[in-house]
């Protein structure tokens, strides 16, 4: 699905990311864990295509094609997803309006027929129950007065109605309780199929009890240094990083 | 008194305009006379006139005798309005509504008489302005509308002024008096075909009586190419609510002079406006709301969207008298400016001499978040896309404060049609 080789890029001239490789194949969860500052972030943001990062070296094949020629929207046309970190809110624009402008641009790119109002909003509500949103809130403007559950819970509902092929979320737990957490865990995992995969940035093993992950990567220092199963998440979480750092720093 | 100066830009300019043939008071159009033999066009040394170059339409060389061709087409806002339509100034009937309904004088200034005509005058000054003077002294027609107390008027009325031709000018006046305890919602409509190097000059007084409610939308969609000078002088008496909304959608240089004075007690007032520019064209709102008795409230918001190397002014003035207390004035003026050179001009003012009020302004220019536009990107939607969906989202609650549909309607139908953008 897709495969990143050698990633190095940095952010007004400093290299976050250094030779970073990472293969997710169809079907699988990956989970990316790591210390702060470690490029978890600048990972989820150069996948999407922030201009602000340049990419120095390597290369990222998605679905067979080079990530790194598309611009942010033909990306998310592609298919690519980004559930973001912290969602922004803005007011006067329609959550409905901006998917649906959004979901036929998608259809027109693919050549596909556009959306009708009809079936439109029956996906909308279809899906806002997937995440328990409010389809109330699906008329306010995007995010605007949203609770932080609301904004993660948003970022899931429109993964529900864009139906990527790769999903990459952002730290989507952070700031959540338990029972959002579990709302929007049971989100990802009902739109886990075998055509699709999902890359899972989290900085505590918490919502790897939720989505469980094929596979574990350590982010360390712009690089995946180790990757294993999900015991090895439950493995950060009780011994911390420093014994990552330790390992690396002897080789 | 001031010198007869010589032979200047004025007097070459109207040179070219026939006298009015409209039967006015004879001290105004002798005050008008005076003002136009004494005075020029503004220069930007004057003040109000500092950003807007009037250099253009001083230039035109307007023709001997205008020729209107065939009948140009109405443009309907509202099909089920009172409608009256104006080429470059005159009146013309065979497109406009016959029947008028009780309790309303319709009709245009050519077919007042002298003790109608002498309403007009008392709120526009001719006094060292020359487009008032020039609109008295050289006025084509207008429309004259008397509502009479306790009318609630159903039906829309619509007012279209069309500029056609080369270089054709239109002195254009009309004059609105809305009697006690009536209702009712008139559409201005400024539009061209085929127009070029055209200048309209409108003047518009209104009078809203004790408890009257008067709304008037205000389009201004004339081509790229031509000119056009507004002035709205309105006096509100007691416990009347009066509302204007100025959309400006196109022309080469607008500019818009919105001067209320509220006299009475109790009066709400609301001003509301969009200008949404494109290459290099200008548009200039100058508003006055000028409260002179307690208890009213005022409401200003203007909303403007400039791209490329357009350039607008807002210059809003409140002044709130020195026993006007108990006043709540709002005024507010936001603009997005979608390229490097595109520019604002934003200077609000108050000037308040009462002490128990409730007053402020806020005035802000920026461009669109970038953070948002990432977002919508991120999710599929072209750039091109995501700055329309802001866009729209800017404008939206100033749209948001047009009541009646078929404005709202006729209004997103342009800005498709001009910008690509939906709604």
């Amino acid at each position: 699905m897709i495969k990143i080789t050698n990633l190095h890029a940095s952010i007004d001239g400093k290299e976050i990311l250094k030779g970073l490789n990472l293969e997710v194949k169809a079907g699988e969860v990956h989970a990316i864990m790591g210390p702060n500052g470690a490029g978890k972030s600048t990972l989820a943001s150069v996948l999407a295509g922030r201009e602000a990062y340049e990419v120095t070296e390597g290369s990222i094949e998605f679905d067979g094609k080079d990530l790194l020629e598309l611009d942010t929207e033909d990306r998310a046309r592609e298919g690519l997803f980004l559930a973001f970190q912290y969602p922004i809110e803005i007011p006067g624009v329609s959550n409905v309006n901006f998917l649906r402008t959004a979901l036929n641009e998608i259809r027109e790119y693919k050549g596909e027929e556009q959306i009708s109002a009809k079936d439109f909003m029956a996906m909308v509500r279809e899906k806002s129950a997937l995440v328990e949103l409010d389809a109330k809130l699906a008329s306010r403007s995007v995010n605007e007065g949203f609770s932080g559950g609301e904004k993660k819970r948003n970022e899931i509902f429109q993964m529900a109605m864009l139906e990527p092929k790769l999903a990459i979320l952002d730290e989507t737990d952070s700031g959540l309780d338990i029972d959002a957490l579990r709302i929007v865990a049971k989100g990802v995992n009902t739109l886990k199929s075998s055509e699709n995969a999902t890359i899972v940035i989290t900085h505590y093993q918490r919502l790897l009890d939720y989505i469980v992950p094929d596979f574990v990567h350590v982010l360390y220092d712009g690089k995946i240094v180790k990757t294993g199963t999900k015991d090895l998440a439950l493995e950060l979480e009780e011994r911390g990083y420093d014994w990552i750092k330790a390992e690396v720093e002897a080789k | 008194m001031n010198e007869i100066l010589q032979e200047n830009k004025l007097t070459a300019f109207i040179h070219n305009l026939s006298p009015t043939s409209l039967k006015f008071p004879e001290e105004l159009l002798q005050s008008a006379a005076i003002s136009l033999l004494t005075n020029d066009f503004p220069t930007t040394r004057k003040e109000a006139w500092k950003y807007t170059r009037v250099g253009r339409i001083a230039a035109i060389k307007a023709p001997t005798k205008i020729e209107n061709s065939t009948t140009p087409n109405p443009v309907t806002i509202d099909s089920n309005a009172l409608t009256f339509v104006f080429e470059n100034g005159e009146f013309l009937p065979q497109i406009s509504s016959a029947t008028i309904p009780e309790g309303i004088s319709i009709k245009p200034l050519s077919l007042c008489d002298t003790e109608e005509l002498s309403q007009i005058g008392k709120l526009a000054t001719v006094e060292g302005e020359i487009f008032t003077a020039m609109n008295v002294a050289h006025a084509n027609d207008g429309l004259f509308i008397k509502i009479s107390d306790h009318t609630l008027l159903e039906q829309s009325i619509q007012i279209t002024h069309i500029v056609s031709g080369e270089n054709n000018v239109s002195n254009f006046r009309n004059y609105i008096h809305a009697g006690k305890f009536s209702k009712a919602h008139i559409i201005q409509g400024f539009f061209s075909q085929n127009a070029k190097n055209c200048f309209s000059n409108v003047v518009t007084e209104v009078v809203t009586g004790e408890n009257a409610f008067l709304t008037i939308d205000k389009i201004q969609y004339e081509e790229m190419g031509n000119f056009h000078v507004a002035t709205e002088e309105v006096q509100q008496e007691k416990d009347s609510t009066f509302t204007i909304n100025t959309l400006t959608l196109n022309g080469t240089l607008v500019r818009n002079n919105l001067n209320i004075g509220v006299n009475g007690m109790n009066c709400t007032t609301n001003l509301n406006g969009i200008y949404l520019l494109k290459e290099n064209q200008h548009v200039d709102n100058h508003t006055i709301v000028d409260h002179c008795a307690p208890n009213c409230e005022s409401h200003e918001l203007y909303k403007g969207v400039m791209d490329d190397s357009s350039t607008a002014v807002f210059n809003g003035k409140v002044f709130v008298r020195k026993d006007s207390q108990k006043i709540n004035a709002f005024q507010s003026n936001a603009n997005v400016l979608l390229s490097d050179s595109a520019t604002i001009n934003s200077k609000p003012e108050l000037e308040i001499y009462a002490d128990d009020v409730k007053c402020s302004h806020g005035s802000t220019t920026g461009q669109l978040d970038d953070e948002a536009i990432f977002y919508l990107r991120a999710r599929g939607i072209s750039e091109k896309s995501a700055r329309h969906l802001m866009v729209s989202a800017f404008i939206g609650d100033v749209l948001g404060k047009i009541e009646n549909e078929k404005v709202l309607e006729f209004t997103h139908s342009i800005l498709k049609d001009r910008f690509d953008w939906e709604f």
